[in-house]
């Protein structure tokens, strides 16, 4: 019986090692193909007419002129007369044609008839939202708040928050269908779930699950937004098979992918908590609300990380007429840590503490993790220089001027990422290459890299011996990648299929080496008897005697022995720099210390929090889903005033991961979200050390800084 | 994007001859980085484009020894990085504003006098004035967080785009047109105008007149420089700018001064009391945050736009004083 396990510290080759990721030269050469890249003969492109209005009635359509125009192929209506809108750019009739300006010229000839309705599209002013908007308040309570502020010895006051941001995806949202015949369809997708997809597709055409082919060899970010096929992607293959079966072609424009495929939902709260003379916290008051769209939104977990013993908690949630929600990178949580983390920053600066000393003195209320918080809490103090830099709220940190701020500011955040279910096939063939198959997909994270990883490091072989197929749903099933959950799950399931698969190749050739396959080992390309590398033979001679019979294995996650766990923590530190003339926030350094088990590859991991730092230092200084209360749109649908960090704007960043004991044997656990988590708080805290005050709102916009030192001046 | 006849002339009368005698029938194209994002989002829908490119006569930047110079309109905005660094840095510096490698390269001089506003309401097709069905303008309840402090009585509000004028208006440069009738030339602040209908153009040109390029009036002796308040490095837009050109004597004192203000009103803004205020100084950080006091001591902000204010004061404050120090 096999044990499954992951190799130890001494004896890896691969595993940890700082390996750049396998389709990277693919990337920057441009020979990899994005779903946006895919043309396929005969293909026709598919427009969608929008709805101008948040929220309006669909009086009547018509759509005779389109259908009448050159190179029309097919027009869906997908909303009837009688449908309500209830946001701007929902989609009521799909056109294809044989090319985009085709389509599009079709789609601008459809004529909509609306009855105009009012619409709520700005939730930030709690007072500001109509009753029909709002939902039945939701409480809680723990200990004994009320009696717990009275004793209380320091008390602060405070609103936090953050506003509607999108998820931007370079690579839109969209797909390619075409009917292969009646009811056998082939999609090229751009997805975070290849193998879920087919099913929602099915159900929805009324095919069986298994006539439904994905297929995708890379897209261009989802960060959660692209779990479902959406109405578009149902609406492509409908288009297709009006028109033959031929292939459509549908990729959001870009003000649609901000409108509509993208709401991370908003996060306002008042908050008040408590401490006593030493530091030690000891009340939580929160009455809080936010909105996702139409459905509007739950109440992030406050206070975050922190079990405060008395805490009291409101939460509103309210709706508007936008976009709906979408999950984005660790849901809930950056929101969460906001808020929480920027009133213990407010507590600690009126208790006159260093708030790295105050988070020490408080860490056994972050629970069972404590001691990691604190190792990562120290570590990362270091890498910035905090004791060096720091200076008392609104004294400025060292090298401040008249009028350049200098400030620091932490945070720390967690996140589950356990490995999901995954299915896949390792194969070893006779000439000694390896296949490994698996119907998972690879965000740009390096889920392909990893796979080569675990596997060559299982067989003792070089990677590139090893080659991947993944995007495709006929492969053995693999979860969607979302939750943190891949690494686990394609990590756990590879080792499993490489493990079985070496045993079923021990076997094979044990008696010729007058052994027993149980005293057999892969290392450095060859196989040998444990403790006797004399007694080997090369890993192309044993696969040679594979003959015409490869061997194939199926690796499961979940299975056999612990290769993969949950729950991670880590800690962010940002050095910042505040013009108090002009409220410009300047990144000078931002530092990441962060646990996730044992890693696979140090370069892709390091990859995915640098990744994660820009997205929110995008998110806590520029990014907006501005929506005009007049007209109900979205203000900025483009990359022109939907502002992205560029290189330029984030400083430096110094990354850490923890490894060795206590954290190497828990297995791979995800990276994906967790250092999304803290940026946010990390970055608001920071400009409030530097300039004395808080900024309640994220992003921290010039307008919004000056407006909060001119608050603070007129006391 | 319509469909839309294509025309090449090689000589700018040819190319003025296939203007035609209204606005939105035919459109200039020079480096297209404006005008093809108009035309995709269909708020510009010309029937012909004239590509100018093709004309030897628009090209090229010539340098006086007496610090004048002449730039052609299909200078590109790099070129201008180039030849001005060290001459004329308040040209240079606003051309370095244009914080994309692709349009710097692309973009020409003439396309930077000539793009059209950057206001969202006016790039989602609500008309040049962004007034809703009832005529009215969404921009005074609307969200106006980068519109006009200043000239915005309406019924414009947006804010003209140009890098370079605010630096023209400070140096006073001419701006040269060619008509049917030949070439004239315009101070650089009065080329500018505000609309006062949607089918207006927000520069003094005829439907048939081409910009050809730009004179600057000789710089011996000028400190100059462009100081943008920028939320972010790269890809985007000034929140406000101002550039500043000043002559002074042996003992300090400013002889001669013009200051012009970008990203604050639907005109690129001459600021010229503030400009007056410098002459017979010594600059100092006070003379120079007062001259950014004067300069915004007009300013009205709308609903959401006060910050600008302080902003384009500290610009008129630090570009003084990065000129002189």
């Amino acid at each position: 019986m096999a044990e499954y396990k992951w190799p130890e510290e001494g004896k890896r080759k691969h595993i940890g090692k700082r390996i750049s990721r396998v389709d990277g030269p693919d990337k920057v050469s441009g020979k990899a193909k994005y779903t946006y890249d895919i043309n396929r003969p005969g293909m026709l492109f598919a427009k969608l007419v929008r709805s101008p209005y948040a929220r309006a009635k669909i009086v009547s359509i018509d759509t005779s002129a389109a259908e009448k125009m050159p190179g029309v192929k097919s027009v869906r209506v997908i909303q009837q007369p009688g449908a309500e809108i209830r946001w701007a750019g929902d989609e009521i009739v799909a056109v294809a044609a044989v090319d985009e300006s085709s389509a599009e010229d079709a789609a601008r000839a459809v004529k909509i008839v609306y009855e105009k309705l009012p619409h709520f599209v700005n939730e930030a002013d709690l007072a500001a939202a109509p009753a029909s908007y709002r939902r039945q308040p939701t409480e809680q309570t723990k200990g004994d708040p009320d009696t717990a502020f009275k004793e209380a010895e320091v008390v602060v006051e405070n609103t936090y928050g953050n506003d509607v941001m999108t998820h931007c995806c370079l690579e839109a949202h969209g797909l390619i269908a075409e009917w292969e015949d009646d009811n056998k369809l082939l999609v090229h997708p751009s997805t975070q779930a290849v193998s879920g997809n087919g099913a929602e597709l099915a159900r929805a055409l009324q095919i069986p699950a298994g006539n439904v082919h994905l297929k995708m060899d890379h897209m261009g970010g989802g960060f959660g937004s692209k779990f479902p096929i959406d109405r578009w992607g149902i609406e492509a293959a409908r288009l297709s098979k009006l028109a033959g079966g031929k292939p459509v072609k549908v990729m959001l424009e870009r003000d649609a992918e901000l409108m509509l495929a993208g709401t991370r939902p908003s996060a306002y709260a008042k908050v008040k908590v408590g401490a006593k003379k030493d530091g030690t916290i000891v009340a939580w008051e929160s009455e809080s609300w936010g909105s996702g769209g139409p459905a509007g939104t739950g109440m992030p977990p406050y206070p975050y990380v922190w079990q405060i013993p008395n805490t009291k908690t409101k939460h509103h949630s309210i709706s508007t007429d936008v976009g709906p929600q979408r999950a984005w990178r660790a849901p809930n949580h950056p929101q969460a840590c906001l808020v929480t983390m920027g009133a213990l920053e407010d507590l600690a600066a009126k208790l006159n503490m260093d708030p790295l000393d105050f988070v020490i003195k408080n860490i056994e209320l972050t629970g069972a993790r404590a001691n990691v918080y604190k190792d990562e809490m120290m570590k990362a103090a270091e890498m910035i220089e905090w004791k060096k830099i720091w200076r008392p709220r609104g004294e400025g940190g060292m090298g401040s001027t008249k009028t350049l701020k200098r400030g620091l500011g932490l945070s720390l955040h967690t996140w589950g990422g356990g490995g999901h279910a995954s299915n896949c096939d390792v194969t070893i063939n006779s000439d000694g290459t390896v296949d490994v198959k698996m119907g998972t997909q690879d965000l740009g994270v390096g889920t392909r890299t990893a796979i080569r990883i675990v596997a060559a490091e299982t067989f003792g072989i070089p990677i590139d011996q090893v080659k991947e197929h993944i995007g495709d749903n006929s492969y053995p099933a693999s979860g969607s990648s979302g939750g943190s959950t891949t690494i686990g799950g394609i990590s756990a399931s590879t080792r499993r299929g490489s493990i079985d698969a070496l045993n079923m190749l021990f076997e094979k050739i044990a008696p010729s080496m007058n052994t027993t396959a149980d005293k057999l080992e892969a290392v450095d390309g060859k196989i040998q008897v444990i403790g006797s590398p004399n007694n080997s033979m090369t890993w192309k001679q044993a696969c040679a005697k594979l003959g015409m019979q490869p061997i194939t294995a199926r690796g499961k996650n979940p299975g056999p022995g612990n290769l993969t766990s949950a729950g991670v923590g880590g800690v962010q530190m940002a050095d910042v720099t505040v013009d108090i003339e002009t409220g410009v926030v300047k990144m000078n350094n931002f530092v990441a210390v962060q646990d996730c088990g044992l890693i696979i590859d140090m370069k892709t991991t390091e990859s995915q929090v640098f990744g994660a730092m820009i997205m929110g230092i995008g998110y806590a200084l520029y990014e907006e889903k501005i929506m005009d209360s007049q007209t109900g749109r979205m203000l900025n649908p483009n990359m022109e005033f939907y502002k992205l960090a560029g290189l330029a704007d984030i400083g430096n960043f110094k990354v850490h991961m923890m490894t060795g004991k206590g954290y190497d044997e828990r297995g791979p656990i995800g990276i994906g979200e967790p250092p999304t988590v803290s940026p946010g708080a990390a970055i608001s805290n920071a400009v409030a050390n530097a300039i004395g005050v808080r900024v309640p709102t994220l992003p921290l916009t010039p307008d919004r800084v000056l407006a909060a030192l001119e608050k603070e001046r007129r006391g | 994007m319509h469909n839309f006849e294509y025309a090449s002339p090689k000589t700018l009368d040819q190319a003025v001859a296939l203007l035609g005698g209204n606005w939105g029938e035919t459109e200039v194209l020079a480096g297209g980085t404006d005008l093809l994002s108009l035309m995709k989002d269909f708020i510009v829908t010309p029937k012909r484009m004239v590509n100018i490119k093709d004309i030897p006569d628009l090209k090229g930047i010539r340098m006086v020894r007496d610090g004048s110079a002449r730039i052609g309109a299909l200078a590109t905005i790099e070129q201008l990085i180039d030849a001005f660094s060290k001459s004329i840095p308040a040209i240079a510096q606003a051309a370095s504003g244009i914080t994309s490698p692709q349009i710097r390269n692309m973009g020409t001089v003439g396309g930077d006098l000539c793009q059209r506003p950057r206001c969202w309401y006016y790039r989602a097709g609500y008309g040049l004035l962004a007034r809703d069905e009832n005529g009215q303008s969404l921009v005074p309840n609307g969200d106006n967080r980068y519109h006009a402090i200043l000239g915005n009585n309406g019924p414009a509000y947006f804010v003209n785009p140009s890098s370079l004028a605010p630096a023209l208006i400070a140096l006073k440069a001419k701006i040269s047109i060619h008509g049917p009738n030949g070439k004239r030339d315009v101070d650089a602040e009065k080329f500018f105008v505000t609309p006062t209908s949607d089918s207006a153009r927000e520069y003094d040109l005829k439907p048939n007149e081409i910009v050809v390029g730009v004179s600057i009036p000789s710089t011996l002796g000028v400190r100059s420089a462009t100081y943008e308040v920028r939320q972010k490095e790269a890809l985007d837009w000034p929140l406000a700018s101002a550039s500043v050109a000043i002559k002074m004597d042996r003992a300090k004192k400013v002889t001669a001064a013009g200051i012009g203000l970008g990203h604050v009103a639907p005109v690129p803004w001459n600021a010229s009391q503030a400009a007056a205020f410098l002459v017979g100084k010594t600059i100092d950080e006070d003379v120079a945050a007062e001259a950014g006091k004067i300069a915004l001591a007009d300013a009205r902000a709308l609903s959401r736009n006060a910050y600008k204010i302080q902003l384009a004061r500290v610009a008129v404050k630090r570009a003084i004083l990065q000129a002189t120090m």
